[in-house]
């Protein structure tokens, strides 16, 4: 089965073609186009309209590059939610409009379930892990747990891409700050006390952000607050992952979202679980970050499952939670 | 102190049965984590190891079953107490019926209720960390725990135990509500406030 997947709930607009075979999941293509605000966050209805401009010329080129012809596509795959309304309206808008043209069925799938089903199809000894699913907007750690896709625990306040790009915005480092946070810290060599809140096994960073304000604005180092940043926040979302993981006795840990680009995170995870004899992955950055071949993925294993969606019934959900998601593909 | 026997290997500390003072007993030893910086190594293990042994102390004070603490090493991170030979109620909860799940909740609830109203936060109320012993529901692990006097800190610490429910006990996740009518009865403050609390907590996560 060949699903075209579009992906629109933030910043990004997504297209991946992808192929079920054995089990295992096929990226034929995953084309990915950000919109990068000239300042500030980023704004719901201007993200729609970049998503808009591009979306055809996206999906043209996306099939294009693949061998197979658009009516080849079995199943048209998109963001449901949970999301930016109007980047989510954009996107099913287009996949409604792919579906009636091409005749094929339409699914809308949970953004942050698709996160970690890439990961179990992509590595096949990738079967029930723990997400530790970091990004912009979302921090939650998900596992499967007596049928549905449970948060065992999630942030408080604000996801941790965020917490980095309002500290960027307050130093002055351009978004996405996560990679130049990253740089920063490397040549950081002092630690600065910031809060370490973890409340069972949720997270808190919005005292973390505020204290880091203060070192700056007392003319701390940028590095060394960088880098005590990265440690701090880092370790707590490290520490709440192996909690869960020792809650459910689950044995793998698979990350997720734009964050878990960071190397820093990433070894601290991997450490983390080669220190609990646990197996460790982490998907190409590509597929880490929104992208529609996850989405795509999710489609396939909703519809091969039974799941059907009419084209009146195709909204999206802004708040669409992930323990909200019916699984039906997994035992 | 010898005979090392490790029970559970938890995600932060391990826990071993040792002989102390010729009797059986608990040891809770705070492992390091070599995923983070050495100072903020030590400095978790070592605060949270004081303050888990003083809120223990407290909570008995208090009126709460807790296993009783025989010795404390700050340096290494131990905690020497009474080994309690019951079961985990995570692993029992599902399996009663609902007459004395009922009963199991409302002793889960008056204990919580007597831990607030001494200011008392336990920091993790989960399933995991209650043992049935005796007929006596003890609470374990103070571990993210703290002395706070603010309705927040009642709120938080009432919704990581419904969460617990809600994904470790989903079909039973209704007892919450015994559980907190129960609280609500031994509890001194005015649970109103508490309650309104929770749903502002739920509110306050990711797209509720």
């Amino acid at each position: 089965m060949i699903s075209l997947g579009i992906e629109g709930t933030a910043h990004s607009i997504g297209i991946g073609i992808v192929e079920k075979k054995d089990d295992s999941c096929k990226i034929l293509t995953n084309n990915i186009k950000t919109i990068k605000p000239k300042k500030g966050g980023i704004h719901p209805r201007e993200a729609a309209n970049h998503h808009a401009k591009y979306l055809a010329e996206i999906i043209k080129k996306s099939i294009d590059e693949t061998n197979i012809d658009k009516n080849d596509i079995d199943l048209i795959s998109f963001s449901k939610g949970p999301g930016l309304g109007p980047c989510l309206r954009t996107a099913a808008t287009a996949a409604r409009a792919l579906s009636l043209s091409l005749k094929k069925p339409i699914i809308g799938v949970n953004h942050c379930v698709a996160h970690l089903e890439i990961g179990r199809g992509v590595f096949k000894k990738c079967k029930n892990p723990i997400l530790l699913y970091t990004s912009g907007a979302n921090t939650q750690v998900i596992g499967f747990s007596e049928g549905k896709y449970r948060v065992f625990g999630e942030t408080l306040d604000i996801g941790i891409g965020n917490c980095l790009d309002k500290f960027g915005r307050i130093v002055g480092i351009e978004f996405p700050s996560g990679p130049k946070i990253e740089k920063l810290a490397k040549s950081g060599d002092k630690y600065l006390n910031l809060p370490y809140s973890i409340k069972g096994m949720d997270i808190a960073f919005s005292g973390l952000l505020t204290a880091a304000e203060q070192y700056y604005n007392k003319k701390e180092k940028i590095e060394n607050i960088c880098y005590s940043i990265q440690e701090t926040a880092f370790a707590a979302l490290t520490e709440v992952t192996e909690r869960a993981m020792a809650h459910t006795e689950i044995k793998q840990v698979l990350l997720g979202g734009g964050v878990a680009s960071n190397k820093r995170l990433r070894d601290m995870v991997k450490t983390m679980a080669d220190e609990r004899k646990a197996d460790f992955f982490v998907p190409e950055k590509k597929l880490c970050i929104d992208n529609g071949a996850m989405i795509a993925w999710l489609g396939i294993l909703m519809y091969e499952s039974g799941t059907r969606c009419k084209i009146n019934e195709s909204y999206i959900n802004q708040r669409f939670r992930t323990d909200d998601v019916d699984v039906t593909w997994r035992d | 102190m010898t005979d090392n026997k490790v029970i559970y290997q938890g995600a932060e500390a391990e826990i071993s049965i040792i002989k102390y003072k010729n009797r059986e007993a608990i040891q809770k030893k705070r492992l390091h984590k070599s995923y983070r910086i050495k100072y903020l190594d030590k400095f978790l293990i070592s605060s949270r190891t004081k303050e888990e042994a003083k809120l223990i102390i407290e909570a008995r004070r208090a009126g709460v079953t807790v296993p009783i603490i025989y010795d404390i090493d700050l340096f290494n991170g131990k905690i020497i107490m009474q080994y309690l030979k019951g079961e985990r109620v995570k692993d029992i909860f599902n399996k009663l019926n609902n007459k004395k799940r009922t009963l199991l909740c409302k002793k889960i609830g008056k204990n919580i209720a007597f831990l607030h109203n001494k200011n008392i936060i336990h920091g993790d109320i989960t399933t995991s960390n209650m043992i049935l012993f005796n007929d006596k529901i003890y609470f374990i692990d103070f571990g993210l725990g703290e002395k706070n006097q603010e309705i927040e800190s009642k709120g938080v610490d009432l919704h990581v135990l419904m969460e617990a429910i809600e994904s470790t006990h989903s079909k039973y996740s209704k007892f919450f509500n015994i559980i907190f009518d129960e609280y609500s009865s031994h509890l001194q403050d005015d649970s109103k406030k508490i309650k309104l609390k929770i749903q502002e907590i739920i509110k306050r996560g990711r797209y509720r």
